[in-house]
């Protein structure tokens, strides 16, 4: 079992035939997802990678019934593709783009209240259903199928979770990025209520980093609502106040949104901790009685 | 990216935010000629940083006559401002901002900045002006106000009246500074800003309201689209590694310590920095080399590290996903030789590719010091830079 994405969803690609468009589709076809073509304005009719080209989004899923993109237009077009894939009636639309404006982002955000459509980053690595659907840019090869599911807001940090899960034995349901930018889609909170909901899962790894107040969002959400175990760690102990550490979103303003107010957030919390970033697994794995 | 106050102030006239009369300088000679032409009896010389607290730094002066402007001018031209925002070495003043004095009956404050809780642009006031707004918020919560401006709608009136009842105005100052949010906000979306803050906000003897002083950031990811205002960028004012850093589409930070690390990934670097920290060692910086690392690229990372004389030791953590392990390895290895790397490096290599990335670096015949996951590197790192130290 899974979150968001599984065997039976059908994805396609914005920024198609782009170099980094036409990279990962056809690293997710090899994978295994079921990329049923893709988008590139302007190439509608063409064939790319053995699938169809489309110049809209709209066309792209009457022709294929498409229920889930993944985005890799650059910055400046980024906040556009999203809104358009919404417009089209795409489910889960996955925004790998790094570096959108941020006002881009808070109308895209507006225009996406109340909307069905679930957007998943920008800035963000993906989201993988190991063995079922790979959507983004982390290497598949390191995942398994298994049993717990990772949301983390940072690529390789999400991949270093997914390796030592992975040599624990556990594998993973689910690992979804929800990227490092301040205004993002699907958050924490949301990530955590469809772990709690899916068979398939039995405990979550939370990877979070400074800046903001998801992770203290997270730590109430997970008191109240949560019954499966969770794991957490934040990146960013030793980072200097206002400086940002790479992500748009990873800056500590004002004394808030340090490690350790979150650490303690989720401690407070009853959330099980780890301070070192090779105990993630490991102490997944004591939790689920495995190790 | 950060504007200085006068480039500030320039922008808040072009959208009708009263700011005093002022001359911008870089002579004292030019600073005498400002009063001058300013007139009057009395100015205000302003250094020109990119920090606050210059008050109390001794960067702001007031003068009687322009001799004592020139003074004054030749006094900070050329000096390092140390405030307690500016970090030890201070910041360099290579411009002033000469203005006239303004007669101050209250001061107040106000800001318009991006919250990402709401994902909206969030205007904050308080009566509590000229202070430090984060000491306000801390210890007294309750003097700040906060209005939310929804994307569709802009502004409306009735927030600002809230703000204006809140801070006390009359009626014809909630007019005035009708004005003054309405010019903020257009301000703030037209040129991508991520903070605007006017603090002090001063209402005059006379009554109205003028910005003493302005702050603006812009938004870094929209300044491709800004290229009028990333033409105001002053590099004097910014760290020359970490400049040099983004010249190689490197991410870099300096930090205190003398353990220079290398890691691909924002989250993984301050991971690494923060594991160094947990085995007894201190981080000398946060580097991320990026998703498409290439051996160019970790060359130029490892000049940028080895730049701080501090650095005694050298962490690189890579986990490989798209980036090829073995690709990393012949990075490191021309690193090594061109550069002449004279202290430890320790490698974790884990991903794709990494055996035989491994296996590179064993077969070069350089002291590079493996380890087989993320504690032992971290171990192994502090060890080094101890002996080393």
């Amino acid at each position: 079992m899974s979150v968001l994405i599984d065997k039976e969803t059908r994805v396609i690609c914005q920024g198609f035939t782009g170099q980094q468009g036409t990279f990962h589709s056809a690293q997710a076809i090899a994978y295994g997802t079921r990329l049923v073509g893709g988008v590139t304005p302007g190439k509608g009719g063409q064939r790319h990678l053995d699938r169809p080209v489309f110049d809209t989004v709209h066309d792209a899923v009457s022709a294929t019934g498409a229920d889930a993109t993944m985005i890799y237009v650059p910055a400046a077009y980024a906040a556009d593709a999203i809104l358009e894939a919404a417009d089209a009636g795409i489910r889960v639309i996955v925004c790998i783009t790094e570096g959108i404006p941020v006002l881009d982002m808070l109308r895209v955000k507006a225009a996406l209240a109340g909307h069905p459509a679930i957007l998943i980053g920008p800035n963000c690595p993906g989201v993988i259903t190991p063995g079922e659907c790979k959507i983004g840019i982390m290497p598949g090869h390191i995942h398994t199928p298994g049993r717990v599911g990772i949301i983390s807001r940072s690529g390789t940090l999400t991949y270093e979770a997914v390796f030592q899960v992975t040599n624990a034995g556990l594998g993973q349901s689910t690992c979804i990025g929800i990227g490092g930018d301040p205004i993002q889609g699907l958050d924490f909170v949301a990530c955590l209520a469809l772990f709690e909901a899916d068979p398939g899962t039995e405990g979550v790894i939370l990877v979070g980093e400074i800046g903001g107040g998801a992770e203290e969002a997270a730590a109430e959400y997970i008191q109240a609502h949560m019954t499966k175990p969770v794991v957490a760690y934040i990146a960013g102990v030793t980072a200097p106040a206002g400086k940002r550490m790479g992500h748009a979103g990873a800056i500590v303003t004002g004394g808030k949104g340090t490690a350790e107010d979150k650490f303690a957030a989720l401690e407070a919390a009853g959330v099980t901790t780890v301070r070192s970033p090779a105990q993630m697994g490991a102490r997944m794995a004591q939790l689920l009685g495995s190790a | 990216m950060n504007l200085h106050e006068y480039q500030s102030k320039h922008l808040f006239q072009k959208y009708h935010i009263p700011v005093p009369r002022g001359v911008t300088v870089s002579t004292s000679a030019d600073a005498a000629a400002a009063c001058r032409t300013l007139g009057g009896t009395r100015w205000v010389v302003k250094a020109q940083i990119h920090a606050g607290g210059r008050g109390k730094a001794g960067g702001v002066v007031l003068v009687d006559s322009p001799e004592e402007a020139a003074a004054a001018a030749q006094r900070l031209l050329g000096t390092r401002l140390v405030t307690r925002q500016s970090g030890p070495a201070g910041l360099p003043i290579g411009t002033l901002l000469i203005e006239e004095p303004t007669a101050i009956a209250r001061e107040l404050y106000l800001s318009a900045l991006v919250d990402r809780a709401s994902a909206a642009v969030l205007f904050m006031a308080s009566q509590a002006g000229g202070m430090d707004i984060e000491a306000v918020a801390a210890q007294t919560p309750e003097q700040i106000l906060s209005i939310r401006i929804h994307p569709a709608t802009g502004l409306q009136p009735f927030q600002v009246r809230r703000l204006g009842f809140g801070l006390g105005l009359n009626s014809q100052q909630i007019k005035a500074l009708s004005g003054l949010m309405g010019g903020l906000y257009r301000l703030f979306m037209d040129c991508d800003a991520s903070l605007v803050e006017i603090n002090p906000l001063v209402i005059t003897a006379s009554g109205d309201l003028i910005a003493l002083d302005a702050k603006i950031n812009l938004d870094d990811n929209a300044l491709a689209r800004q290229p009028d205002l990333e033409a105001w960028r002053d590099p004097s004012q910014e760290d020359a590694r970490e400049a040099q850093a983004k010249a190689h589409e490197l991410s870099y930070i300096s930090l205190d310590g003398n353990i220079g690390c290398m890691v691909n990934g924002a989250g993984l670097a301050m991971a690494t920095m923060d594991l160094v920290q947990l085995h007894g060692g201190a981080p000398a910086n946060f580097l991320d080399v990026g998703g498409g690392a290439t051996a160019a690229r970790v060359a130029e990372a490892f000049k940028l590290i080895l730049s701080d004389p501090r650095v005694r030791a050298v962490l690189v953590n890579i986990f490989g996903g798209i980036v090829r392990c073995d690709l990393i390895a012949e990075g490191i290895i021309q690193a090594v030789r061109e550069v002449g790397v004279g202290v430890p490096v320790v490698v974790r290599l884990e991903g794709t590719n990494a055996p035989a990335g491994l296996a590179l670096l064993a077969q070069s015949g350089l002291a590079v010091i493996t380890a087989a996951n993320l504690s032992e590197a971290a171990d192994k790192v502090v060890a080094a830079a101890a002996l080393a130290g």
